[in-house]
């Protein structure tokens, strides 16, 4: 074999800014409220997680160091579970996050109608987002929904026996 | 989509249909939180766990594991905290039980973390949800709240001298942390990298506390073991399968759902060509997966005319197991090369990284499927992939390897018709 492999680096390197994002009172409450369930501050890393990109979009840099701040824990423990768990976003994605589950049950009921459609209809391909923003579609794993399938998921909102015209139809009606 | 008990009164699923069926005051009218009042007025730890041993209940999340046995392990004289974890990380492909069972039923969850809390002395209790099930979270949340405004959780629970709090959890986007050893890892806030057993979580599990973690249809099925007793439970299923289990069927039957069948169901024909409908389009049955992605597949000539029962020692005996009852139909239009590529994709994705065998393995496995589908099929292809898998099966640290491993060797040895067709 003469073929050449490249090998590509993991990741690219992450400039850590200076100041930590900055959270509303109630959004600190909230946060709070999930560290008082363990005993344990580090516990609450996942839901803190999911805070910090609902306020911010991704989990960012400037939100990883608040959590690093936050758990009393070094930023490379916040980047390493941050970087295990799929739902966590270290890139910014679009408004609405378009995940269709392309596993065995909805592969075998139509999800590459589904995904052909999706991707037709906002002219990007799986793994990209639309210019303006609004859209990322990804192809996820299993979630769950395979009695109902083919399906997706918009940001945490479930969409289930899909067809091209309910798909029109979900994707116009939104905001 | 269907929800219904068949060949047996609905037990898990009775409530399921009734109005407002997640509300407390339905969920009381309903025979709700007699088991927990039952067990703080007349029953000790140990007869609660002798009730539950009784009743050959067997953990529904996959392993089988016995759970009366299960509980008996965790020390009583250990001077720790102790943790009762509800595994709501429903990630198996092809199941969707454990879904519609929180989301119509909530404090049918909550009762039975209840009396596993007590059983098992436990103050402190998570049930820890997949992160794409957020808006279970929110239900159970409710739920939660509901129970606590009622005296149902917290100090004193019905007046009595009991304390139990239960929160809920998310997990975000990782099948390994069904697999009990990498949630309660995720849950201390670590990726979900599975840990070794023995110390078993039973004596060294949540913050190296003794911990038992119970799928969501194990603790759903703990009250009416104490409402009817351990015995009457054991008996609307077989002598070694206790009960009731819920099958998630998808894929090509008319009507997909959730079923609750008695234990022992007979056969698994009459279930999917009768109760589930039939093959859509006046196909006829390719495969079936009975148990979730990572048990054996099986062949139609297995099923049709065989009288396959349904049960961990039927499902055996024809050939598979009965896993999480993902139960995933096929028909002749299916090429069993494509569906085991896309298992196998998914293993390779969901694989946490931690072991060679695993990591490496999943990832090898998929190359050879992506070569063969590119038309570079060789004559030895379907050996490699067995020599692969034998190279993972029971070599990687958890059972996600041989989980990935099953569908593969079946696949290949079942449905060699359908590799041989693509090969060299």
């Amino acid at each position: 074999m003469s073929q050449v492999i490249q090998i590509q680096p993991l990741s690219q390197p992450v400039q850590m800014p200076l100041e930590a994002a900055v959270f509303s009172a109630e959004v600190e409450a909230e946060i709070d409220r999930h560290l008082a369930k363990y005993p344990v501050k580090r516990s609450a890393i996942l839901p803190l997680m999911f805070i910090v990109q609902r306020e911010r979009g991704y989990l960012d840099p400037p939100g990883v160091l608040y959590l690093a701040n936050r758990l009393a824990l070094r930023i490379t423990d916040i980047w390493e579970v941050a970087t295990f768990y799929s739902m966590i976003q270290t890139n910014p994605v679009g408004k609405y996050h378009i995940q269709i589950c392309k596993t065995l049950s909805c592969k075998i009921l139509g999800e590459p109608k589904i995904t052909e459609h999706v991707c037709n209809k906002l002219a990007i391909q799986p793994g990209e987002t639309t210019p303006d923003g609004r859209f990322t579609v990804s192809l996820v794993e299993c979630l769950g929904s395979c009695g109902t399938a083919p399906m997706f998921q918009i940001n945490f909102d479930y969409h289930e026996n899909l067809t091209p015209e309910k798909v029109d139809q979900i994707l116009d009606s939104l905001p | 989509m269907r929800i219904e008990a068949i060949g047996c009164e609905p037990l898990q699923l009775r409530r399921v249909h009734l109005e407002n069926s997640r509300s407390l005051e339905v969920y009381r009218r309903n025979g709700g939180y007699e088991a927990i009042k039952k067990v703080l007025d007349s029953m000790s730890p140990d007869d609660v766990i002798n009730e539950v041993k009784k009743s050959a209940l067997r953990g529904r999340g996959g392993a089988g594991f016995p759970t009366g046995l299960k509980w008996s392990f965790v020390p009583k004289d250990s001077p720790k905290p102790k943790y009762v974890v509800c595994n709501a990380d429903e990630s198996e492909p092809g199941t969707f039980k454990d879904r519609y069972l929180m989301e119509r039923d909530p404090h049918m969850l909550i009762e039975g973390m209840l009396i596993a809390a007590y059983a098992l002395d436990a103050k402190v209790n998570y049930i820890y949800t997949r992160g794409e099930y957020k808006y279970l979270i929110d239900i159970m949340d409710v739920a939660l709240a509901e129970a606590r405004a009622a005296g149902l959780i917290g100090q004193k629970i019905l007046g009595k001298d009991f304390a139990c709090e239960i929160h809920t959890h998310t997990g975000a986007g990782a099948y390994i942390c069904g697999e009990e050893t990498a949630l309660l890892s995720s849950l201390e806030g670590n990726r979900g990298h599975p840990r070794m057993k023995p110390p078993f979580p039973a004596v060294s599990g949540l913050y190296a506390c003794p911990t038992v973690v119970n799928n969501v249809e194990t603790l759903t099925a703990v009250p009416d073991i104490i409402k009817m007793g351990g015995e009457a439970y054991q008996k609307l299923g077989t002598e070694k399968s206790g009960g009731t289990k819920l099958w998630s069927v998808s894929g090509h039957v008319n009507k997909p759902g959730v079923y609750e069948l008695p234990m022992g169901y007979d056969d698994m024909e009459k279930f999917i060509m009768e109760d589930c409908g039939g093959i859509p389009n006046g196909r006829t049955l390719k495969a079936v997966i009975p148990g979730g992605s990572s048990v054996y597949i099986m062949r139609a000539d297995d099923i049709i005319g065989k009288d396959v029962r349904m049960d961990y020692e039927g499902l055996v005996a024809a050939g598979s197991s009965v896993g999480s009852g993902g139960f995933i139909v096929m028909d002749e239009t299916v090429d069993v090369f494509e569906s085991t590529k896309n298992l196998t994709e998914f293993y390779k994705h969901e694989s946490c990284g931690w072991c060679t065998p695993c990591r490496e393995g999943t990832d090898w496995l998929v190359k050879v499927f992506k070569r063969i589908e590119n038309g570079g099929g060789r004559i030895d292809d379907p050996q490699l992939l067995l020599d692969l898998c034998d190279n993972i099966e029971g070599k990687s640290f958890c059972p996600l390897g041989d989980a990935a491993s099953w569908p593969i060797q079946s696949a290949v040895k079942r449905f060699p018709e359908d590799f041989k067709k693509r090969l060299l």
